[in-house]
C-alpha cells in the first residue's frame, strides 16, 4: 500500500513539475505586458481619524459635518439603505432635530394612499431607513452613464483601505500624468470617466463630488475646504459603517482586563496547585536525588573530583 | 479509565450515590475529566489545544444559535438581517456576530495547532491511530461547516466562494455537474443553496460535537501522549487531570481568549475580506475569488494544477485539493518509526520544520490574485507537501536512526531539576537498586 501512495504522491509531485515549468516558460517566453493600473495605482493616503485604535471615539462634531456633507453632496447618487434616521442619535441630535431631518428629507419615502392602496409617498418618519435617491438599480444606472453609485451604509467596511480610500479617493482627482501617456497611450481615460489614481482601474465613473472650498456651509464654522469635507464625510462613514464602535471599544476594554486578570489569578492558582506536584515526583536510578548524593560522598571518599 | 492506579468515584453525598446507581452521568465525568483520568505528568503546552478547540466549538454553537434567531435566510433577506438587523439593531447583535465571524477563525488556529502538534509528537501512531482519523473526521466537518456558515451573508465573497467551491464537482466527467446541481439545488448558487446551506451549517456542528465525543473516548482508552512519546510505566508518571491539567487549561484558555477578544474587539474585520460587506451580485465577479484564510494553503494546491497532463488542470487540481487531506488518514501506515516523538528523531524533525514552513508558504499562495511567483511558489510548494507525507515520510522512517530514549516519563520530567526536588520528597518511591548498587 505505501508503493502504491509513494506512486500516488510522485505523479501528483510529477504534474505540479510539468505546471511549473509550463508556467514559467510562457511567462519568459512572452512576459505579461505591464499594466497602467499596476503602475500608477496608489495606496490611499494616511488618514487618521478620532475613532482610530482601541481606544478611539467619535468626534461628534466631525461626524455632524460628515453628515451635512452627505446630505448636500454624495446623497444627489448614494444611497445608505442600512441606516435610518433614528440613528442620527449617535451624532449628538436629539430627538425633535431627528424629526425635522427626516420630513426635511429631499427624498419622500414609499407609502400606499390610504384610500385607494394606490402607491404613494409620504415625509419620512425617524424610523425609516434613508430613502434612496432613485427607486431602483435601473433608475440609477439611467441617470449615471450605466455606472451605480453603490450604497455608501458599508462603504468603509467594504473597501480595502476603508476611511482613508474614502477620502484619498474624494482627493484624489487630477488630470492624467503625461508619463502615463507616454507609456500607455491606449489607457487615456475614456469620456465620461475620471481619472483618480485611488481607484482600482484609475478610471471612475464618479464626476469629482467635491470641487470648490466652501462648497458646504458648516453649521459650527469649520471652514469648509475640499480636504476638510473629504475628511469629514469618510469619518461619517466609519459611523455609517460600524456604529456601535464606541461601545465595542468600550466592552473590548473590560473583556480584556477580566480576561488578562483571570488569565494572572488562573497561573497563579496554577503554580500553586503544580508546586505541590513537582514536590512528588521522585525518580528512579541514577537521577534519583538520594542516588546523586551517594554517589557523590562516595567518589569524595575515593578522592575522586567532581 | 485507563489506568490501574485511576482514582475510582466514590459518591459521599447520598443523591449522589442515588444518581450514580441509575444514570452513572458523574461517574463518567470524573473519569473522563475529573480526578479519575491520569494523564503524563510531562504535557507541555501544545497539550493544551484540544480543551481550547472544545471551548471555541462550544463558543461558536453558543453564538450561532442565538444568531439563528435573527437570520433571515433569504436571498434577499440575508445580507441585510446580518449587516443591518444583527449589526445595528439586535442587542449586542454587534457582539454575537463578531464573536461568531472571528471565532471560527480561532477555532482553526486551534485546530492547526493541535494537529501540527499530533504531527510533530507522533500522536496518529499506534494505539491512537483512531484517535487520529476521529479527528480528521472533525476537521473535514469543520471545514464543511465553515464555508456553508460563510455563505450565509449573502456577500460577494459568500457567493462567488460557494460558486467557486461547488464548482469543484463539475470539474468530474459526466457526474460532476449532475451533481453540483443537484447539491446546490439550480444551476447557480440561488434560495435552494441558501436555505440548504443555512439547514446544513446549523446541524454539523452538532455532528461534530458527537465526533469530539468518540474522539475523547478514543483517546482515553490509551490515555494521552506525551512529549517523550514514551509509554505510561507507574503512577509517578502520571498526575489526575483535576486539578493538575483543570487549573493548566483554566489559565492558559483565559490568556488565549484574551487574544481572541482583543482580536475581536479591536480588529474583528481584519482577518475577513471587505468584498463580503458588498451584497451578492450574480452578474459581477469580484476582481479576486480568495476563501477564508483557513483555507488559503488547499486553495493554493487546487490552482497550482495548470497544466492539462492526460487529465484537465481542473481535475487535477481538484483531485489533489482531496488527497491533500484524505492522504493524513493514511498516516499511522505511512511513518513506521516506532518512536512517537519528533524531539527523538532529528531527521524527521528537519522535514517537520520544513512541512510547517511549505504550508505556510501554501497559505502565502493561496491567499492573493494569482502573479507567477505566487504560483511558482504555490507549484514548488504543493508538490512538496505531497511528497513529504508520499514519499519522504516513509523512507525517513525506515532510514532515520532515534536518538535514545529516557526511560520513563517521571525520568525525562526531574532530568536537570534534580537539586531542585532534592531537599523533600514527600511521597518518595524508591526504586532503582541497579544505580544505588554503583553508587555504593
Amino acid at each position: 500500500m505505501r508503493f502504491i501512495l509513494g506512486f500516488i504522491g510522485a505523479v501528483f509531485a510529477l504534474v505540479l513539475t510539468i505546471s511549473l515549468i509550463s508556467g514559467l516558460s510562457t511567462y519568459f517566453s512572452s512576459p505579461p505586458a505591464p499594466l497602467a493600473s499596476e503602475e500608477f495605482h496608489l495606496k490611499p493616503k494616511p488618514l487618521h481619524l478620532a475613532s482610530d485604535g482601541p481606544f478611539g471615539k467619535f468626534d461628534k462634531q466631525q461626524l455632524q459635518r460628515g453628515f451635512q456633507v452627505y446630505s448636500e453632496v454624495c446623497s444627489a447618487c448614494h444611497s445608505m439603505k442600512l441606516v435610518s434616521f433614528r440613528d442620527l442619535k449617535g451624532l449628538g441630535y436629539n430627538d425633535a432635530e431627528i424629526k425635522k431631518i427626516a420630513s426635511d428629507w429631499k427624498v419622500q419615502a414609499p407609502s400606499l394612499n390610504p384610500d385607494t392602496g394606490e402607491p404613494a409617498t409620504r415625509k419620512p418618519l425617524p424610523s425609516d431607513t434613508f430613502p434612496p435617491p432613485y427607486p431602483n438599480e435601473i433608475a440609477a444606472r439611467a441617470a449615471n452613464n450605466n455606472a451605480l453609485p453603490p450604497d455608501l451604509s458599508l462603504i468603509t467596511k467594504a473597501r480595502e483601505g476603508g476611511a482613508a480610500y474614502v477620502y484619498s479617493l474624494l482627493t484624489g482627482f487630477q488630470n492624467q500624468p503625461p508619463e502615463l501617456l507616454k507609456k500607455f497611450p491606449e489607457a487615456k481615460t475614456p469620456p465620461n470617466l475620471h481619472y483618480n489614481p485611488y481607484f482600482a482601474n484609475l478610471n471612475i465613473a464618479m464626476p469629482p463630488p467635491l470641487t470648490t472650498n466652501g462648497q458646504v456651509t458648516y453649521a459650527d464654522g469649520t471652514p469648509a475646504t475640499v480636504d476638510q469635507m473629504a475628511k469629514d464625510v469618510a469619518a461619517f462613514l466609519v459611523w455609517t459603517a460600524e456604529p456601535n464602535l464606541e461601545n465595542r471599544h468600550a466592552a473590548g476594554l473590560a473583556v480584556s482586563v477580566f480576561l488578562l486578570v483571570a488569565a494572572i489569578l488562573g497561573y497563579l492558582a496554577y503554580q500553586n496547585i503544580w508546586h505541590e506536584a513537582k514536590r512528588q515526583v521522585r525518580v528512579t536510578g541514577a537521577l534519583d536525588p538520594e542516588n546523586q548524593a551517594k554517589s557523590r560522598r562516595a567518589k569524595a571518599k575515593q578522592g575522586v573530583a567532581g | 479509565m485507563s489506568f490501574s492506579w485511576a482514582k475510582a468515584y466514590e459518591p459521599k453525598h447520598p443523591f449522589m450515590r442515588w444518581l450514580d446507581e441509575r444514570l452513572p452521568l458523574p461517574r463518567i465525568v470524573y473519569g473522563a475529566t475529573g480526578p479519575g483520568y491520569p494523564v503524563p505528568r510531562n504535557l507541555n503546552y501544545f497539550w493544551n489545544f484540544g480543551v481550547l478547540a472544545g471551548i471555541f466549538l462550544t463558543i461558536q454553537i453558543v453564538t450561532g444559535i442565538v444568531l439563528a434567531m435573527h437570520y433571515y435566510a433569504t436571498t434577499d433577506g440575508a445580507f441585510n438581517s446580518v449587516n443591518q438587523l444583527i449589526m445595528r439593531d439586535v442587542n449586542a447583535g454587534w457582539l454575537l456576530r463578531y464573536a461568531h465571524m472571528n471565532g471560527a477563525s480561532f477555532f482553526f488556529i486551534v485546530t492547526y495547532i493541535h494537529i501540527f502538534r499530533g504531527l510533530y509528537y507522533g500522536s496518529y501512531k499506534a494505539p491512537r491511530e483512531l484517535v487520529w482519523m476521529l479527528g480528521l473526521v472533525i476537521y473535514l466537518l469543520m471545514m464543511a461547516t465553515a464555508f456553508m456558515g460563510y455563505v450565509l451573508p449573502w456577500g460577494q465573497m459568500s457567493y462567488w466562494g460557494a460558486q467557486v467551491i461547488t464548482g469543484f464537482f463539475s470539474a468530474f466527467p459526466l457526474v460532476g455537474e449532475p451533481i453540483r446541481i443537484w447539491l446546490l439545488g439550480g444551476y447557480a448558487p440561488d434560495q435552494a443553496a441558501l436555505t440548504r446551506f443555512f439547514s446544513l451549517h446549523y446541524l454539523l456542528p452538532f455532528v461534530i460535537a458527537a465526533v469530539v465525543i468518540l474522539h475523547i473516548w478514543a483517546l482515553h482508552i490509551p490515555g494521552s501522549g506525551n512529549p517523550t512519546g514514551v509509554d505510561v510505566k507507574d503512577e509517578r508518571d502520571t498526575l489526575p487531570f483535576h486539578p493538575f491539567y483543570t487549573a493548566k487549561d483554566g489559565w492558559f484558555a483565559a490568556a488565549f481568549l484574551l487574544v481572541y477578544a482583543i482580536v475581536t474587539f479591536f480588529a474583528p474585520n481584519y482577518l475577513g475580506h471587505p468584498d463580503n460587506y458588498i451584497p451578492a451580485n450574480p452578474l459581477a465577479t469580484p476582481a479576486e475569488i480568495v476563501p477564508e484564510w483557513y483555507f488559503w494553503p488547499f486553495y493554493a494546491i487546487l490552482r497550482s494544477f495548470t497544466f492539462d497532463f492526460i487529465l484537465p488542470a481542473k481535475l487535477w487540481g481538484v483531485l489533489a485539493m482531496f488527497a491533500s487531506i484524505l492522504l493524513l488518514f493514511f498516516l499511522p501506515w505511512l511513518d513506521k518509526s516506532p518512536v512517537r516523538s519528533g524531539s527523538y528523531r532529528p531527521l524527521f524533525k528537519r522535514f517537520f520544520w520544513l512541512l510547517v514552513i511549505d504550508v505556510i508558504l501554501l497559505g502565502w499562495a493561496g491567499g492573493g490574485a494569482p502573479t507567477p511567483l505566487r504560483n511558482a511558489i504555490g507549484q514548488i510548494c504543493a508538490a512538496y507537501y505531497f511528497l513529504h507525507f508520499l514519499v519522504i515520510l516513509p523512507i525517513v522512517s525506515a532510514l532515520e536512526t532515534p536518538l535514545p530514549l529516557p526511560n520513563s516519563i517521571s525520568e525525562s520530567v526531574l532530568h536537570g531539576e534534580a537539586e531542585e526536588a532534592a531537599p523533600i520528597g514527600q511521597t518518595k518511591r524508591r526504586g532503582g537498586s541497579v544505580a544505588t548498587a554503583i553508587a555504593e
